[in-house]
């Protein structure tokens, strides 16, 4: 991929080169911190607040700086970073509309705890808490949404706060952190000096779980006739796929990972079982309703897994595995709550599991689930399914892309159809649900992983919402691969208001949106369009070779609906199976 | 079943540091009672007590929210054990030269104390746990309260807790 030109120098001649204590500004600071902390790619947009940490980048080199042409599209570009690569993901904006530009993709990556470094500009301190042009309280705003935030007040503090927050971020439960850079402390002159150690009273994350839990899970194991696990993102987030395929195989507890745990376990494993929830699959939503051990490792039991809480997993004795302790209790009861990293948990389970001995039978059952009832759509060869589409792509890039989604029908026919085998190979905003958040995921996915496939999968909605991002693929040659499912609707809302509101369909048409490769070509960039089987696979051939970024819209009906679903107010054992029966 | 908490925090010293607790209260639902903050007994820290109501369950996922917050240091239950809470209550009330002996006598009788006199009122001050606070504001309304002022409960664990 050839991106800016820019030859990054090794991280030891960086590291030497900028640890040099020496009398700068605190914008030189923030670009020299950033890179002892490993930054390699920063997305942003410059504004008055932010001129002098831009001054101090003109000719800077040492990290590339991708040019959006949204706030919005450059945080989502460092969260797709941070989920593809398990490294931080960096955001500058400047003050006031830049920061509130930046704020859903802060809740975004809150709401997934993803590992972002988020800096906005504000305006001096001595214009702080006047309505000043442009000033916006971003630390206030972001309180809620943010694992921290810094208001920096001296540019003698930044080496300092730079520093806690990479270690805030990407420790513990990961999640966005925000540091607020005043005008004039980006152009105060300080002494930098590199810092390397961390000293936070208040921030000692559990890493190590307590070993009698541990052994108490596995007595539970023992006697276990139908256990189930459910993995979750901690699962990818700790870096713990490997420990969990080992405690799978050991024990031979059917398991289903959630919608941030796809690629946490082989979706071809035998044992695996699909997604769980709303659009889970009928195996995991019944063998959950049926289990005696539901151990949890990761996931914090969201109410798109559980739906109706009263008669969830009625019979199971619960395990949870969280690095957070407040998810543990939250919203299900839990019998053995075990705190601590994922993968130390699974370490220290992993020398001691058995395999589930009572669960033969269980076992034979989940296979005859899964052979019985499997994920199904009605597949036509008169008009193009999006559910084919998806396995199109899947079988065309050998199911080995970094798939990112937007949110909506398309994400979960991606989710059931584009099975995945590894982690951080799946980006998509799960907590918080946010459209607009694909695209440009998949640009930062992309500069994280320039030897990969990356295919972003989007509906004709979110696609409108962060659009304007074709211009930095085509300008830097980012080589994504954005597949278009048209179906001219908000397809999910429709759905809802089909099933739920008796066909009353209130604005959700779609009709007169742009032609997507008019658009496309208008931003430079290569596109195709398809609306049956033969045009949609040779088109998205062609995009795949394309060595550019490519956009193939394909344009599929209107009326599918995504099928299992689970409707509000029922538990996850009562699906609607729709097409799929 | 919902009962009242009392709850020390122990916290950094930092702008801020007010909203990002008392915002997690209000965007989680738990409910504030009172809060009083204040110097601790360690330099660059502050001590919050808040007085919260709810369940068992509400008052364990307020300690475990709290603890995210990285500048919260540490979370005592203090209702938990033996305490002692005091508050402070400022009473200013209607009071003409002859209602004063036996208003007088009331605060006498709390021992609480008269800190100013105008020409007709008088501000009574009076500390104690709060149930002491209601019962003087309830003496004390025949007489016309005119202002009141409430510190809120600070608290603090019996013997060596």
């Amino acid at each position: 991929m050839s991106t800016q030109g820019v030859t990054l120098k090794s991280k030891e001649e960086l590291i030497e080169k900028w640890s040099k204590p020496e009398v700068i500004t605190g914008s030189d600071v923030l670009l020299r911190s950033l890179l002892l902390e490993g930054a390699e790619c920063v997305f942003g947009y410059p504004g008055g607040a932010v001129l002098y940490i831009y001054d101090a980048m003109h000719g800077f080199t040492d990290f590339q700086h991708l040019l959006t042409r949204h706030e919005q599209g450059a945080i989502h570009a460092a969260d797709g970073y941070a989920r593809s690569t398990g490294k931080v993901g960096v955001c500058i904006a400047t003050s006031g509309p830049g920061a509130t530009n930046l704020v859903t993709g802060i809740a975004t990556a809150y709401m997934d705890s993803v590992p972002l470094v988020v800096i906005t500009g504000n305006v001096a301190t001595s214009f702080i808490g006047t309505d000043a042009f442009q000033e916006a309280d971003i630390v206030g705003i972001t309180m809620p949404i943010t694992k921290h935030s810094y208001l920096v007040r001296k540019a003698e503090d930044l080496p300092r706060i730079i520093h806690e927050a990479f270690h805030i971020a990407n420790s513990g439960r990961k999640g966005p952190v925000l540091i607020d850079i005043p005008k004039d402390v980006s152009a105060e002159k300080t002494l930098f000096q590199p810092v390397s150690e961390v000293n936070l009273r208040g921030y000692n994350p559990t890493v190590q779980p307590n070993k009698m839990q541990v052994d108490k899970m596995l007595r539970a194991i023992e006697k276990a006739e139908k256990p189930v696990i459910l993995a979750g993102g901690g699962v990818i987030y700790s870096g713990a796929h490997e420990e969990l395929y080992e405690f799978v195989t050991k024990t031979g507890i059917p398991t289903t990972t959630t919608l941030l745990g796809l690629g946490g376990f082989p979706s071809g494993n035998e044992l695996h079982m699909g997604m769980p929830g709303m659009h889970g699959t009928y195996t995991a939503n019944t063998a959950i309703q049926s289990a005696d051990l539901l151990i949890n490792i990761g996931a914090r039991f969201d109410d798109r897994v559980t739906m109706k809480l009263k008669g969830f997993a009625p019979h199971a004795k619960v395990v949870h595995i969280d690095i957070d302790p407040a998810e543990i209790g939250k919203n299900v009861p839990t019998e053995i709550p075990i705190v601590g990293d994922v993968k130390a948990v699974l370490q220290l389970a992993n020398a001691g599991a058995k395999r589930a001995d009572k669960a033969d039978a269980w076992r034979a059952q989940v296979s005859q689930w899964k052979a019985t009832k499997p994920n199904k759509y009605k597949d036509s060869d008169v008009v193009l399914k999006p559910q084919w589409v998806v396995s199109m792509i899947h079988e065309t890039t050998k199911g080995d892309a970094i798939v990112t989604t937007d949110v909506g029908q398309h994400q979960m026919w991606a989710a059931q159809y584009y099975p995945l085998n590894k982690p951080r190979s799946w980006v998509t905003s799960g907590g918080l649900g946010t459209m607009g958040f694909g695209f440009p995921s998949a640009i930062g996915a992309q500069m994280g992983n320039p030897d990969r496939t990356v295919v972003s999968i989007n509906g004709d909605g979110g696609m409108q919402m962060c659009a304007q991002e074709l211009a930095i693929c085509a300008i830097n040659n980012i080589p994504v691969k954005v597949a278009i499912i048209n179906n001219q609707v908000l397809g999910m809302v429709r759905q809802w208001q089909e099933i739920i509101h008796e066909n009353r369909y209130s604005h959700i048409d779609l009709a007169g949106s742009p032609d997507f490769v008019k658009l496309s070509e208008a931003y430079g960039v290569k596109a195709f369009r398809a609306s049956n089987k033969e045009e949609a696979r040779s088109a998205w051939l062609e995009a795949l070779e394309h060595p550019g970024p490519a956009v193939v819209e394909f344009v599929v009906r209107k009326d599918e609906n995504v099928y299992p679903m689970v409707t509000a107010g029922s538990t996850i054992g009562e699906m609607l199976m729709g097409d799929s029966e | 079943m919902n009962r009242k908490h009392t709850i020390a925090i122990l916290v950094n010293d930092q702008p801020g540091v007010l909203q990002r607790v008392s915002g997690l209260f209000g965007r989680r639902g738990f409910n504030i009672e009172s809060i009083t903050v204040g110097s601790s007994e360690e330099p660059g820290l502050s001590r919050m007590v808040i007085v919260t109501t709810g369940d068992d369950h509400t008052l364990e996922q307020v300690q475990k929210q709290l603890y995210k917050l990285i500048d919260v240091i540490k979370v005592i239950d203090v209702s938990g054990n033996p305490m002692v809470g005091r508050e402070l209550g400022l009473i200013k009330i209607g009071a003409e030269p002859s209602a004063r002996p036996e208003i007088l006598g009331i605060v006498e009788t709390f021992r609480a104390a008269v800190v100013d006199i105008g020409p007709s009122t008088l501000i009574v001050q009076v500390v104690g746990d709060s149930e002491k606070i209601d019962a003087m504001i309830e003496l004390l309304k025949p007489y016309g309260i005119r202002e009141l002022s409430r510190t809120g409960v600070t608290a603090m664990n019996r013997g060596f807790r």
